[in-house]
């Protein structure tokens, strides 16, 4: 490192050669000194009003058309004018190359705050994390974005609005049931999704022979034949991705409209990991620019009233209100990410007695770098915290434990508080409320009556008595049913496989006469 | 690394999704917007802004689940240990639920802009007789001043423009003003040294040759009135609230009234782009008023509706020609009317308000809580139904509770198509 005083910039005003100077030094310290490996960079500037476009269809540049995100817009719209919201300063998509969108009315050194955390923080984060190399296609994603939009756009045109709307409908209402959850056979490959997409419609239309029709097939088999052991390996149940169970399985569904379910789980599954790495996302990011931040600065690159204005929107986002404060919502994640990356960094280069107890294996290593980096690549928020959540930061942000059974009348229990007896108990509550496993309700396709009504059979295994809402779950049920276009039932059943509810839905038969 | 400046790249990617949006949900928006508009002036109305709809059907759910025993971490801990209970304080800290989603029964607010506003506030809406209006413009043509021309017939010349251009070439080629001559000649009938005679004969002589050459008024002064023939558009419309105030009006009838004339009046300066108002008034007397005196002024006496009509076309008379002027009509009462008055009523707008009116429409108000259905046909209502008979823009329709109101204007106003389809 050459010591240059040059600044990069000074005041409030930038340019496109300070943006790249910015860049630049930027990505030398990100290299050279954290060791740091990202997508090539693509930042694009935009205007308040883009940015609203972009929150609108969950941040990606490009995606079909849905009155749902028109309704965020109107939304999101509505309060930025009432000045009840402010905008985000960046989005980010995990994609090769990574793409920044930088708002125009940053100043140069929120900029430079902004390039730092996305291009180089996220994007290390995405290039490396196992879940986003497991689950993302990071070249693939935009040009299926593309390939998406046209689809819809032509099912549009081929098949009507309303019909493609209604499909639509039924699959977000499932999105967050259209997830893998363990990595199949092969990698998702979305350009080759794609390009499967219309071989696959091209083959349909050129091996389509009227005669097939009235060809004769053997006798029908007796329902009973098929046992039910063999009737559920051949529908793959049970199966937790109702929107794949229904794309393969569904009796009535269109080509095209198993086609859309298709895309709209593909496009939950690339959202997938980014749910599970809130809490590490944010954190690398805010590490990695407070540790950039700081060091143009020691190289006198950053004057010390921009470093100043930096620090204050530093400290903005790693704010921790209380429990009791008006404005707690829940834990921060970029303060409580930021905390662990900079506590694991202490752990590593200057631990004490208790560091050794609890951390054996990075107490003391004195590469902070490469621990951060092993641990930005493998983990996830769940066993993050888990494993890195030390006993001081308990301490530092006072965490406890509070335990509501609603059939204790006398009140919510204190189960653990930051002491000797609870750390551990503590630490584990706290994970599982970043375990997707608890988050999303455990809802599995267990059978289909073949040989009667073709009902779908659905079941929830409760936890820890939290049921389904009622009003929601109906309608998500509808939709189903609406798919499936036969009976759909669901039963929720708590760990003793007690009957706690039943569903039935009948289909309202709107998408079947599409 | 790129840098890509998106800034100029168009903008309101996200127009069309919100179009989907308004569009499905279409009757939901309506409705509020009709609520929130109960609540504004009649300027107001036009403003647009936010609206808030139920969120029953534009809902995206997911399958959600709640209640059950609850294990929370929480930052912050001041004074808890271990094992303490904490009393419940009614439903708690609630969660926040995320804005837009949450439970169905929150309102979605959003805002709307001016032109989405009044579109879905007037939508299915049509002038009555606009495209009779529509053929008839294009034929009448109109002449307009167009600056001014050095030719043309000597009535149009333009005497200022004329007097001005002569007296600009006056002063510049110096003609000699006739005081000049006038003093010149004073002096000389003063003078009586020879010489000097002769001096000032000379020069009287010679400023009086330069002032009959160069004449007061040259034909190149000239100029005259040009005028140019255009296509006459009648883009203004008048609109008569015409309105009972006699004793038997109470105050909830002349709230109707109001409410019907404001969506007049919003549904108006929609298609025109000047619309006056006039309000008469009337008990056996008419007079034209102010708003204010208008719905607020207090009268008292009997009720002759040929007076109201009878001003109303003294005004048209005086100030509104139909062939400059869209006129529209709207009459609030409770249906009391002399009956000495009828053959009077129906001559008048038979044959003079009628075919110069776009439309009447006719609104009998109602005590608060009485059913349409229970109103018995009064003497106006009996009198305009038989002039209805023979097809003239005319409608009625009785009204006796706020939320009527718009349904009632509805009815009135709906595209022409499907009148005329149900009308054979």
């Amino acid at each position: 490192m050459t010591g240059t005083a040059e600044l990069l910039f000074e005041g409030a005003d930038w340019d496109f050669q300070k943006l790249q100077r910015i860049h630049d030094a930027c990505g030398e310290i990100a290299r050279s000194e954290l060791g740091l490996d990202v997508y090539p960079n693509q930042i694009e500037v935009i205007t308040a009003e883009q940015m609203l476009d972009a929150y609108s269809s969950v941040g990606m540049p490009l995606f079909y058309k849905h009155w749902s995100f028109g309704k965020h817009f109107a939304h999101h719209e509505a309060f930025y004018r009432k000045g009840l919201m402010g905008l985000a300063y960046e989005i980010v998509i995990n994609s090769s190359p990574c793409i920044s969108y930088l708002m125009e009315e940053n100043t140069a050194t929120m900029q430079a705050l902004v390039i730092a955390h996305a291009a180089f923080g996220h994007n290390h984060f995405f290039k490396n994390n196992y879940l986003f190399k497991q689950w993302t296609d990071a070249e693939g994603i935009l040009d299926y974005l593309d390939f998406a939009k046209s689809y819809v756009a032509q099912c549009e045109e081929r098949h009507g609005r309303l019909a493609v709307e209604q499909t639509l409908d039924a699959a977000h209402a499932l999105m967050s049931h259209g997830i893998d959850r363990y990595p199949g056979k092969k990698k998702l490959d979305l350009r080759a999704e794609e390009k499967r997409a219309g071989d696959r419609r091209q083959h349909e239309e050129s091996a389509f022979n009227d005669l097939w029709r009235t060809v004769p097939t053997g006798p029908v088999k007796s329902a009973e034949l098929l046992s039910t052991e063999r009737r559920r390996k051949l529908l793959g149940m049970p199966d937790e991705n109702l929107l794949y169970f229904l794309e393969k399985t569904a009796p009535r569904l269109q080509a095209w409209q198993r086609e859309l379910l298709r895309i709209v789980r593909h496009i939950a599954q690339y959202f997938y990991p980014q749910t599970q790495t809130k809490v590490m996302n944010e954190g690398t990011a805010t590490y990695v620019h407070y540790r950039i931040m700081t060091r143009l600065h020691e190289q006198g690159r950053i004057s010390d009233g921009n470093f100043l204005e930096f620090l204050q929107s530093h400290t903005n986002v790693v704010f921790q209100p209380d429990f009791d404060d008006q404005r707690f919502s829940g834990f921060n994640p970029y303060a409580l990410g930021f905390a662990m990356m900079q506590d694991i960094e202490r752990i590593v280069t200057d631990p004490d007695d208790e560091d050794r107890e609890w951390f054996p294996d990075i107490a003391g290593t004195g590469d902070a770098m490469a621990v951060l980096r092993d641990v930005w690549a493998n983990y996830r928020d769940e066993s993050f915290i888990s494993q890195f959540l030390s006993p001081r930061l308990m301490r530092h942000l006072r965490m406890f434990h509070l335990h509501d059974d609603p059939a204790e009348s006398a009140g919510i229990r204190v189960d653990a508080i930051h002491d000797e007896r609870g750390y551990r108990r503590v630490r584990r509550e706290l994970s599982r409320q970043y375990d997707v496993g608890f988050i999303d309700p455990n809802i599995e396709v267990v059978d289909v009556d073949l040989a009667g009504d073709r009902r779908l059979m659905l079941r929830h295994a409760v936890i820890k008595g939290a049921q389904l809402n009622e009003t929601d779950a109906r309608r998500v049920l509808q939709h189903l049913a609406d798919l499936w276009s036969y009976d759909v039932s669901l039963v929720e059943v708590d760990a003793t496989d007690t009957v706690l509810k039943e569903y039935v839905l009948h289909p309202r038969g709107l998408v079947a006469a599409a | 690394m790129h840098i890509i400046d998106r800034r100029l790249n168009p903008g309101s990617k996200s127009l069309e999704n919100r179009q989907r949006f308004l569009r499905r949900a279409k009757a939901l928006v309506q409705g509020a917007v009709k609520k929130s508009s109960q609540d504004r002036d009649i300027k107001e109305v036009l403003e647009g802004g936010e609206v808030s709809i139920p969120l029953d059907g534009m809902n995206e759910p997911r399958f959600r689940r709640e209640g059950g025993t609850r294990d929370m971490v929480l930052p912050g801990n001041k004074k808890f240990i271990e094992g303490d209970i904490l009393p419940r304080s009614g439903e708690g800290r609630g969660r926040a639920s995320a804005p837009g989603e949450g439970d169905s029964e929150d309102a979605f607010r959003f805002v709307l802009s001016r032109d989405e506003f009044v579109d879905l506030f007037l939508d299915d809406l049509e002038l009555p007789d606009l495209a009779k209006r529509k053929l008839a413009e294009a034929e009448s043509e109109g002449l307009r001043r167009a600056g001014y021309a050095t030719s043309g017939s000597p009535a149009n010349i333009s005497v200022s423009r004329t007097v001005r251009l002569a007296l600009a070439r006056r002063v510049a080629l110096r003609r000699p003003r006739p005081e000049t001559i006038a003093e010149l000649e004073a002096e000389l009938a003063e003078c009586d040294d020879e010489e000097r005679r002769s001096e000032l004969l000379a020069e009287i002589e010679a400023l009086q040759a330069k002032a009959r050459r160069i004449p007061f008024i040259d034909p190149i002064d000239i100029r005259f009135r040009r005028f140019e023939t255009t296509p006459k558009q009648v883009a203004q419309a008048v609109m008569f609230c015409l309105m009972d105030v006699s004793g038997s009006m109470s105050e909830h009838m002349k709230d109707l009234a109001k409410r019907f004339y404001m969506l007049l009046y919003v549904f108006l300066t929609r298609r025109y782009r000047h619309v006056e108002i006039v309000f008469i008034r009337h008990t056996d007397r008419a007079e034209e008023v102010d708003e204010d005196t208008f719905f607020h002024g207090p009268a008292s006496g009997g009720t002759l509706v040929s007076s109201a009509l009878e001003a109303m076309h003294e005004i048209v008379r005086s100030r509104f020609r139909p062939a400059d002027w869209n006129i529209y009509a709207a009459q609030a009462s409770d249906g009391d009317n002399a009956t000495s008055d009828s053959d009077a009523v129906s001559r008048l707008l038979t044959e003079k308000i009628l075919p110069v009116s776009q439309f009447f429409a006719y609104l009998e108000v109602g005590e608060a809580g009485g059913s349409t259905f229970d109103m018995s046909d009064s003497s106006l209502w009996t009198l305009y139904q038989r002039l209805r008979a023979d097809g003239v823009p005319l409608s009625m329709r009785k009204v006796s509770d706020r939320s009527e109101i718009f349904p009632v204007f509805h009815d009135l106003f709906q595209r022409r198509r499907k009148q005329e389809k149900a009308a054979p």
